[in-house]
């Protein structure tokens, strides 16, 4: 009974983000944009990022798949998150059956079955572009839990600590770092991509480059993602607020 | 007979150091609807919070049909409905999808249709929440809070919005939900809507019931709260007024006269003799409780807070 009320939720939350026109953008066209970008222009080797003989395809499909989890588990689900609190659904849900955990889990459940889609659909366009792999599946299932986890916790944090308004211009912004400088796409050089490295971004980065065309696991990057996901998780706990 | 739906005593909550509920005592019966009313901030929307187990109190107890309200959420919960003030639906989905996940969260849900054909839900099922009324949207919270066929159901101002049409539908809900059972918690700032609806209204300030009982009850606590209005078909003399006070306390404002202090039968009869002697003719005549309003402001004042 309960799980069914969560998959419940998992279900209804799913569908408003597919049915959420700029979600659409930022969770499914954005991460496609920039793998076919990356893929399909010289700008990787251009930058010195890659060897000029190396496969573009393996950063792109990396990037593009750290970019969708950003784009679902953090900013996302953090604008939907803070706007629901604003309007007292959370508050309304939590007088239901479901509760407040089931609320936290159908949240996650919905991240989850996102995630889903945009790695399917990313796969499918990096095949089609030719995109053979190599690809470590462990190191890709632990990049994609412990990075949803991290991500998710410190939206939520946001969304449940700041007004929706505030949520919604920080979190855009901070993909728009995270993407730009933060190691989520292309590993950065030098003592900026050391500092880097020790950010949620840059370490789901690095574990899913390790994952993609490397093909092996970025343990480093998994303790990162794994402190910053229990500090996430933890002050989330203490400081989050329905209403 | 009434059983008690929902039994809260002593409860206690505190903003920091601020006490905004101090030992609230209170109990919601079968089949009955208790109106709750208070100024802004006087702590009834904290006091619905406890009550449906979103807050934990600092102290006290309450108890829905038995159960506590936190330890016991998912049977509380199957039991009791809550339409909150400002709606909590979501903005992006639209009124009846929004009412068939709700009702895939309880045990035994109302139909959707069973809700959404008499308060109209299907005029507007085709938009989003974002693009209703106010109105259209208090009329879907009011779904909400009954898909799980509650036996106990919390109202945050219900009519808050509404125009007088969607108010009387409302209305209607209300008295039906008490007319089969179903206990009814009514929070409003419209006194008359109070007086109207509820079997019996709590009047809370400053995180305390300062007030309780029947509108009837509450309306003729106060002795003096009754007085007598007559109008005349021409003022009366000065002379008659001096005879009038002697009767009992009396006003005057050109043709209309009025005696105060709940006069007694022998002292209308005498005031009315006493105008029949003079050959003025009454020509309207009305004895006027106090309302609940009046009550209300007696009980908390008129100042803004």
């Amino acid at each position: 009974m309960r799980l069914r009320r969560i998959v419940s939720q998992t279900k209804f939350e799913t569908v408003s983000v597919l049915r959420n026109g700029e979600q659409l953008l930022l969770s499914i066209i954005f991460p496609l944009g920039l793998l076919i970008f990356l893929a399909e222009t010289p700008l990787l080797a251009g930058l010195d990022i890659i060897d000029s003989t190396a496969d573009p395809l393996n950063i792109a499909v990396a990037g593009a798949l750290s970019l969708s989890l950003a784009s679902s588990a953090f900013t996302g689900q953090a604008i939907a998150t803070a706007f629901d609190r604003r309007y007292g659904v959370l508050r309304q849900l939590a007088t239901t059956p479901l509760g407040t955990n089931g609320l936290i889990l159908g949240k996650l459940g919905a991240v989850i079955a996102v995630v889903v889609i945009q790695f399917a659909l990313v796969f499918a366009v990096a095949v089609c572009l030719g995109f053979r792999g190599p690809v470590d599946v462990l190191g890709l299932v632990l990049a994609t839990v412990f990075g949803t986890a991290c991500l998710l916790s410190l939206g939520l944090l946001m969304a449940g600590t700041l007004r929706a308004e505030a949520t919604l211009a920080a979190t855009n912004l901070i993909w728009v770092l995270m993407a730009g400088v933060g190691g989520l796409v292309v590993a950065h050089p030098g003592e900026w991509g050391t500092v880097v490295s020790y950010l949620p971004s840059g370490a789901l980065g690095d574990v899913m480059r390790s994952a993609i065309g490397v093909g092996g696991i970025d343990i480093k990057a998994i303790i990162v993602l794994l402190i910053w996901g229990l500090v996430g998780t933890l002050a989330a706990r203490r400081w989050f607020r329905f209403e | 007979m009434s059983s008690s739906a929902l039994t809260i005593r002593g409860l206690q909550y505190s903003y920091g150091a601020h006490r905004v509920v101090d030992g609230i005592d209170l109990t919601a019966n079968s089949g009955a609807v208790l109106g709750v009313l208070g100024p802004n901030g006087a702590g009834k929307s904290t006091t619905i919070s406890l009550a449906v187990g979103t807050r934990r109190p600092d102290a006290g107890t309450v108890e829905i049909f038995g159960h506590d309200p936190v330890r016991e959420h998912v049977t509380t919960s199957q039991l009791a409905g809550v339409m909150l003030q400002d709606g909590g639906l979501p903005m992006s989905s639209k009124p009846l999808q929004v009412l068939r996940h709700l009702a895939s969260l309880y045990r035994d849900p109302l139909p959707v249709d069973e809700l959404a054909g008499p308060l109209g839900l299907h005029d507007f099922a085709g938009r989003t929440m974002r693009r209703l009324s106010g109105g259209q949207k208090q009329r879907v919270a009011l779904a909400a809070a009954l898909i799980g066929r509650p036996r106990l159901v919390f109202l945050d101002e219900p009519c808050a919005g509404l125009d007088p049409q969607a108010r009387e539908v409302v209305h209607t809900f209300i008295r039906r939900l008490a007319d089969r059972g179903v206990a009814v918690v009514l929070t409003t700032h419209d006194l008359a809507e109070a007086e109207d609806l509820s079997d019996e209204v709590v009047v809370i300030d400053r995180g305390r019931i300062i007030a309780q009982g029947a509108p009837e009850e509450l309306r003729n606590a106060s002795a003096d709260s009754r007085s007598l209005s007559i109008r005349l078909d021409r003022p009366a003399s000065a002379q008659l007024l001096s005879r009038m006070n002697d009767i009992a306390p009396t006003s005057v404002q050109g043709t209309h006269i009025v005696i105060e202090d709940a006069p007694s039968s022998a002292q209308v009869a005498a005031a009315c003799s006493a105008l029949a002697e003079a050959g003025l003719e009454i020509t309207e005549m009305d004895m006027h409780a106090q309302s609940l309003a009046e009550v209300f402001f007696d009980l908390t004042g008129r100042p803004l807070r």
